[in-house]
């Protein structure tokens, strides 16, 4: 049996908080969509630390299963994602998600 | 003495991953972003073996910081990598707005997790040695959690058909200048 050692949960939970605070910073402030895409891989991960803080916590795996999920996502949305930046890219675009406004309502 | 290391490695994994987060929001070269990103991801794998996920931190480093990253990386290669200065261009009211709703995001979370569940967050259960070992990940997979694991494996699919769709060259786009042609 294993007791807890070093922080506890709520640092954990206050570092993921940050995080995700930051990569929301980024995914508002920046304009080139790579760099959006890396600052919703940073959203996705502070989720994945608290999930994986409240399973240390609870004793209970199922928020590891629920963290490798995400995992699988993640990866689902880079592969998309980086395929409309590279079709963006080939139609002679502007990459800025300012200028990319055709479907607004 | 062992807690006392656990909270220096916490600490220092903790501090690398929020400076390497603010490097990956505030850097011009997006090439100098995704290497910051491969820091944070590592630095996040620490904190998950600090909390029993040993699973979860080896997929992370494998995955992530090497599968995912290295595609990145070969995009932003491929593109080029054109610099996009963090505070240029747009108005100065849509910045400010921007980092007041993260500011008002962090201090929302804080709150509403402080008041929700304040009490109950220090008395962490002792657990098992096989907690978060790939044998325990495998049976929980399998057993209670199978849907999960199929659906996983469908969106998968589904993105790797639309990773293909998205590649095809259609009939509309414009043919290549004809310099470019000869020089690719």
């Amino acid at each position: 049996m294993i007791a807890m050692l070093g922080p506890e949960i709520p640092f954990y939970l206050v570092v993921s908080g940050i995080l995700f605070a930051i990569g929301a910073l980024g995914v508002m402030l920046r304009r080139s969509p790579l760099i959006v895409l890396l600052s919703l891989e940073i959203m996705l991960n502070a989720c994945n630390l608290s999930l994986i803080g409240f399973s240390r916590l609870l004793g209970d795996g199922d928020g590891q299963i629920f963290a490798l999920s995400v995992m699988a996502v993640a990866a689902a949305e880079v592969v998309v994602g980086l395929g409309l930046i590279v079709a963006i890219a080939r139609r002679r675009l502007d990459l800025d998600v300012d200028e990319m406004q055709e479907l607004r309502g | 003495m062992g807690n006392a290391i656990v909270w220096i490695v916490w600490v220092v994994a903790a501090l690398a991953c929020l400076g390497t987060g603010i490097a990956v929001v505030s850097l011009t070269n997006p090439f100098y972003s995704a290497l910051s990103l491969i820091g944070n991801l590592a630095s996040l794998a620490v904190l998950y073996l600090l909390a029993a996920a040993e699973f979860v931190a080896a997929a992370q480093v494998l995955v992530y910081a090497g599968a995912v990253m290295v595609m990145f990386l070969f995009v932003i290669a491929y593109l080029g990598g054109r610099a996009d200065a963090p505070w240029a261009g747009g108005p100065r009211s849509l910045q400010i707005a921007a980092v007041v709703a993260s500011v008002a995001l962090l201090v929302e979370v804080i709150i509403a997790i402080g008041l929700k569940a304040g009490g109950r967050l220090s008395d962490e259960k002792t657990v098992s040695d096989a907690f978060g070992s790939p044998k325990e990940i495998g049976r929980l997979f399998l057993t209670d959690h199978l849907l999960a694991f199929e659906i996983t494996s469908i969106v998968l699919l589904v993105a790797a058909v639309g990773g293909v769709v998205l590649g095809m060259r259609s009939e509309d786009e414009d043919e290549p200048e004809p310099e470019e042609a000869t020089t690719a």
